[in-house]
């Protein structure tokens, strides 16, 4: 029978075993298994990503099977057994899944690695030793968009077989060691601190409430009523609560609100926040919120914006165009009038959702005069900065404390919950956290631009490019985020890894009421890079020669001079890579071609055809032009240990364990000497952001810098000789050379405010020219390059595709750890499989993890990694980055590969099956 | 959240229907989806504890799939081989949590387009068993869906029952999914087929239903009266015919274009077909 209204909120016992140890917890029988295994128990080991079932990070046991623990009423739990992940390890022994998943590399940013495991120990509890279809099928349920899948798969095996140890390279061996993730213990047991896995008691909960328009005006009215109905709700915060209501990437363009003023300029923009107790805050109907809203027409497309200029998104750019993107070398008419042939053709892109599965999360506390805010953020220098200027206080009265990141590839490198949550702190004076919802954190944060693209390239009769000229537009939707920086990557980037001696390349950022676009993987290049890849591949076709052959003639080399002007000194391996596809790429071709041979029997538009397609590409590793540079410290500690103050965030890429690698090379020591700080903002200096594939490169030589004076330090600390051995037992510093051994004695030592003893730091900031007007000059250090080969097999009634595997090569400099370097380039292949094949996001209509889609287990294929070493020689041991590059020739390699399959060009991402049948319609039906 | 009911018995799930409008909550797939970002604020009704109503029986003329029987359930129940279909659809809905959760009835109640388990439980014809204090009464399940997110269930009434008539040992069923990824995906259109032979390879009968290409799914009766009486092998595919699927009226979404819809579910029930025949071809 129904219960009486009057039992509204009031929390039934539900006792279950948990973990093996029987529990009685006071809940709303309702309530969702996640919330109650967190909120109530303290076990954060359980992620929600979604809260729909779309991604499965709250994957976990009931009798034995697994389920998302957001979808589970904690009411069916009662009598049942319930294992999480905090459940696997027996103390600090960890299971076998959890030591294969460290051994392999299968944890990047570890979001899902929780998920992930649950589903895999129900699998072996079933299989002990399954094939990987079975693997793929009992894992399928679970998202994860760092590592491509391929490494998860390769530990469940591997788990299943035994294979688990773990590499712990000696000292002074570390770089170019397999060594596992450092951070990796703590992501494989739940113990891991995400943005919504700390909070201090009774913090209070923020909700933003946000605009459903594309375009409006709004009134808040009267709150008073919705105060006094709901008792719970502490305070309403509004634009008027926020000191400098301003922010941005760029010191000169802070246009975006933290909560907007009467006027919303893309749908998801926060208007104002309710905070209070938790559930209060989350039973008030978006009904009941004062707010009115008057609609206007939206600009959401690049034409809307440029013609409608009567009301401009922002009255400092009329026109709507925040910026314009130019390079231009040689005589580019001209060289093309002359070419022997001119490829040219127009390519559109979509908005791409980062898509991580961590949504944006934290809490804010005012700590006297100062700020105190912890987060997930790619760049907790910028936060301090922007925390400061909205909340008009000093910089060093806010302190960022980074969290463990679940992933982020560019998205949270804007603040996005940071400043509401120190805005309520502020005014409040008390604890405040939040957690964005799933829609809310597609919605409301930054995407990657679509573009609108033409270029023409031209070649001479031998094959060599002589010009090219490419014009883009980016939709840079409401506010300027990282718009700037696209424009100004892409033109750099738009000739493509080639020696051009004719480049234009202009490109324009366009306001409109699009969602944020901001910085995602790459910077506007994987779109630009569709674009010279098709036309390499036609020009290759037009000359008679092999499509590979025609990139290796045509690679630019060091001694040659970028669209830039900037001539390379060294480690450019574009070249090489394509030297070692070579013989897998023929191999392609031809099976391609044979099958495609029998397969016309069946008739055209019938059955399947296969092809292999090439795509190369080159990255600025760093900021463009602007000052780049990464402050590192290291201490020696009075207990012997060495403290490593890293101010470079790991958002799962692995810099926590390759710096240390660098750090442990640099002293002589074993890495497990180290222990490490990341990103605190109060104790590290700042390595700037994680973003540009810098930190390996940037940071990595910052590290070593520091590593190397720290152990001078020791050494005369010691009385030793420049080659002595180090080591350090509990307290003591043994140096050993050829005089014998050197002990100091190191609890005696006078320390430093921080607590060392010794203590060093490494500075580096890489060289570039500013840009001219015509866009010449240096704008990188380095580079890296890379080419990938995908071969697919094209349904063409359906229009599906079907990836076989692909093979990617990447000169990467010096790989610090393969391993970490192999999951970069697994995690960018499927990234860049979504921006080829699905992904597409929608305001109003994908903002959700299952009408957006994202890569699962079963569409990311073998892939085969060759590591280039050209060793760069500004570079920690010759290392550049890999970040970005690993996602940028794949969706050009994918459209090659269809085009090579069915001689159909596709000229929009995503191509998905209704366009890709379309295209087959139009050109062969 | 108001009340939050957990009967073990029927009728008292039947009293509490009938008391006044709840939420219906089984597996939670689609209850907690609907209500992300906020505390659940109504009356519940968790059906969960009704044992009786899990697992699947053979009965006279029909099997009974229980209201609580999960996808999981289904796909580890010992049924005659005609029943693939239901089984194909079973692997697709959502991940193995969701097929450990969710349940068969529940996918009907839910009444989506996209349902991945309505196809091939029209194309057998299968029928539902509704219980209210009032009463029990069962009606197919192509009245029982009316439309997109629309049943025939009335607000006292629960789906008890999902009753599937038996089709001969000669009877063979597929079901084919189209999506834009390998797991987790909602259909852009889906076919389930069910074929049944006499001893010299005519078909006798069969039932063809399509998914997610009209508010809700459909059978295609004019196919499966073209088909009825032919012999059924290998090429039987280019039996279809586009005026075989006019009864369809697919939308565009984010999913795909109506035009590609109409194409695609073309091939697709020509190939369940081909796939069949040649099953049976040996």
């Amino acid at each position: 029978m129904n219960k009486p209204a009057e039992l509204e909120g009031r929390a039934a016992q539900i006792s279950f075993m948990l973990n093996g140890v029987p529990r009685r917890v006071a809940a709303r029988p309702s309530d969702r298994l996640s919330d109650v295994l967190r909120e109530s128990l303290g076990l954060t080991g359980t992620k929600v990503g979604c809260n729909a079932g779309d991604c499965g990070a709250c994957t976990v046991l009931v009798d034995g099977r697994q389920v998302c623990a957001c979808l589970t009423a904690v009411a069916q739990v009662e009598g049942r057994t319930v294992q999480t992940v905090e459940g696997l390890a027996r103390g600090t022994r960890l299971d076998r899944l959890q030591q294969a998943f460290l051994a392999h590399g299968a944890a990047q940013c570890g979001i899902c690695t929780p998920g992930m495991l649950m589903a895999a120990t129900s699998l072996l509890a079933r299989n002990a030793h399954p094939r990987e279809e079975e693997v793929l099928d009992a894992l399928g349920g679970v998202l994860c968009r760092c590592t491509g899948y391929r490494k998860i798969v390769e530990a469940v095996l591997a788990a299943a077989r035994g294979d688990v140890a773990l590499v712990q390279p000696d000292a002074g061996a570390a770089v170019g060691a397999r060594a596992p993730k450092t951070d990796g213990p703590t992501k494989v047991t739940g113990a891991e601190r995400y943005g919504a896995d700390r909070w201090p008691e009774g913090a209070l909960w923020l909700r933003p409430i946000r605009s459903p328009h594309e375009k409006a005006r709004f009134e808040i009215g009267d709150l008073a009523p919705l105060r006094a109905r709901y008792p719970g709700l502490v305070d309403v915060v509004t634009a008027r609560d926020v000191p400098v209501n301003g922010f941005g990437i760029f010191p000169d363009v802070k246009d975006q609100p933290v909560l907007a003023e009467g006027r919303v300029r893309f749908r998801g923009e926060a208007v104002l926040c309710l905070v209070g107790e938790m559930s209060e805050v989350l039973r008030i109907p978006e009904s009941e919120i004062p707010v009115r809203w008057t609609p206007e027409t939206p600009q959401t497309e690049i034409e809307d914006a440029l013609e409608h200029t009567a009301d401009p998104l922002h009255a400092r750019n009329p026109d709507n165009v925040l910026i314009r993107g130019r390079v231009a070398k040689g005589d580019v008419e001209r060289a093309l009038a002359t070419a022997a042939q001119v490829a040219e053709g127009e390519f559109t892109t979509s908005f791409v959702e980062h898509a991580y599965i961590e949504p944006e999360a934290g809490f804010a506390e005012r700590v006297g005069d100062r700020i105190r805010i912890f987060a997930c953020t790619q760049t907790p220098y910028m936060d301090r900065e922007e925390v400061a200027r909205i909340l008009g206080i000093k910089d060093t009265q806010v302190h960022i404390v980074p969290s463990a990141v679940g992933g982020g590839f560019g998205g949270k490198l804007d603040i996005s919950i940071q400043p509401l949550l120190a805005v309520a702190a502020w005014k409040l004076n008390c604890a405040v956290r939040g957690a964005y919802t799933r829609p809310e954190s597609m919605t409301s944060t930054t995407k990657r631009h679509p573009a609108q693209m033409k270029a023409r390239f031209g070649c001479d009769r031998d094959g060599r490019l002589v010009a090219a000229d490419f014009a883009g537009d980016f939709n840079t939707g409401a506010y300027a985020s990282w718009g700037n920086t696209v424009a100004n990557r892409v033109p750099i980037h738009a000739s493509g890894p080639y020696y051009v001696p004719n480049v234009r390349a202009l490109t324009r950022a366009v306001y409109t009421n699009g969602p944020v676009a901001g910085a995602f993987r790459g910077f506007g290049v994987p779109q630009s890079t569709i674009v010279h890849e098709a036309l390499l591949d036609e020009l290759a076709e037009w000359a008679g020669i092999d499509k590979l052959e025609f990139r290796h003639r045509n690679a630019i080399r060091a001694g040659q001079a970028t669209a830039t002007g900037q001539v390379l000194k060294a480690s450019a391996g574009l070249a090489q890579c394509l030297d070692a596809l070579r013989p897998r790429w023929k191999r392609a071709v031809l099976g391609a071609e044979a099958f495609n041979h029998r397969a016309e029997a069946a008739g055209r538009l019938k059955g399947v055809r296969r092809g292999a397609g090439l795509a190369c590409m080159w990255y600025g590793i760093g900021n463009t032009v602007i000052a780049n540079p990464s402050t590192m410290r290291a201490g020696l500690r009075p207990d012997g240990r060495i403290l490593f103050y890293n101010g470079a965030v790991d958002i799962g890429q692995g810099s926590n364990t390759i710096l240390a690698q660098v750090l442990a090379d640099a002293l002589g020591l074993p890495m497990a000497a180290i222990d490490s700080v990341m990103g605190d903002t109060d104790l590290t200096a700042d390595a700037g952001k994680t973003s540009a594939s810098r930190q390996a490169f940037v940071s990595g030589n910052a590290t070593r810098l520091a590593g190397a004076e720290l152990r001078r330090k020791m050494i005369a600390l010691a009385e030793a000789r420049p080659d002595a051995r180090l080591r350090l037992e509990s307290g003591t510093l043994i140096a050993t050379d050829a005089d014998g051994e050197h002990r100091v004695d190191l609890a005696e030592l006078p320390r430093d405010p921080r607590g060392d003893v010794l203590s060093a730091e490494g500075h580096f900031n890489p060289p570039t020219v500013p840009l001219d007007q015509d866009g010449q000059g240096v704008p990188y250090a380095t580079y890296g390059f890379a080419a990938q080969m995908a071969e697919v097999e094209v349904d063409l009634e359906l229009g599906t595709v079907k990836l076989a595997r692909i093979v990617a090569a990447h000169d990467v400099g010096r790989a610090i750890n393969p391993t970490q370097v192999e999951g970069q380039i697994h995690g960018g292949i499927a990234q860049g499989i979504g921006l080829a094949l699905m992904e597409e996001f929608h305001a109003g209509r994908t903002e959700n993890l299952h009408d957006y889609l994202i890569p699962t287990f079963g569409d990311v294929p073998p892939i085969e990694v060759i590591l280039v070493e050209d060793p760069e020689p500004l570079g920690p041991h010759g290392a550049k980055g890999v970040g970005e590059p690993a996602l940028i020739p794949t969706a050009p390699a994918i459209f090659n590969a269809i085009h090579h399959a069915t001689r159909v060009r596709l000229r929009h991402a995503p191509a998905t099956p209704d366009r890709i049948r379309a295209a087959l319609l139009m050109t062969l039906g | 959240m108001r009340s939050y009911h957990r009967p073990t018995v029927l009728d008292d799930a039947l009293r509490a229907r009938a008391a006044g409008p709840c939420a219906v909550l089984a597996g939670g797939t689609d209850f907690y989806p609907a209500r992300v970002g906020r505390t659940i604020e109504e009356d519940v009704l968790d059906i969960t504890a009704l044992t009786e109503l899990r697992g699947v029986r053979e009965e006279a003329g029909h099997f009974r799939i229980g209201a609580l029987t999960t996808w999981t359930d289904l796909l580890e129940a010992t049924l005659p081989a005609w029943f693939t279909a239901v089984k194909l659809a079973a692997r697709e809905v959502g991940g193995i949590q969701i097929q450990n959760a969710g349940t068969v009835a529940g996918n009907l109640c839910n009444a989506s387009p996209a349902a991945d388990g309505v196809p091939p439980l029209l194309a057998f014809d299968a029928r539902v068993e509704l219980h209210s204090v009032r009463g029990t009464r069962t009606l197919p399940l192509r009245e029982f869906i009316q439309g997109n997110r629309k049943t025939a269930c009335a607000a006292d009434e629960l789906l008890t029952a999902v009753l599937v008539p038996k089709w001969g040992d000669r009877a063979r069923s597929t079901f084919l999914k189209l999506g834009a990824r390998k797991y987790l995906v909602i259909s852009i259109a889906m076919v389930a087929a069910v074929v049944e032979t006499d001893a010299q390879s005519v078909i006798a009968r069969c039932g063809i239903a399509v998914g997610a290409c009209s508010a809700a799914a459909q059978r295609l009766h004019a196919i499966e009266a073209a088909l009825v009486g032919r012999t059924f092998a290998p090429g039987i595919g280019a039996a279809v015919r586009p005026e075989h699927l006019a009864s369809l009226a697919p939308i565009t979404d984010v999913r795909a274009t109506a035009a590609y819809r109409a194409d695609a579910v073309g091939t697709l029930v020509a190939r369940a077909l081909e796939e069949l025949a040649r099953e049976q071809a040996g």
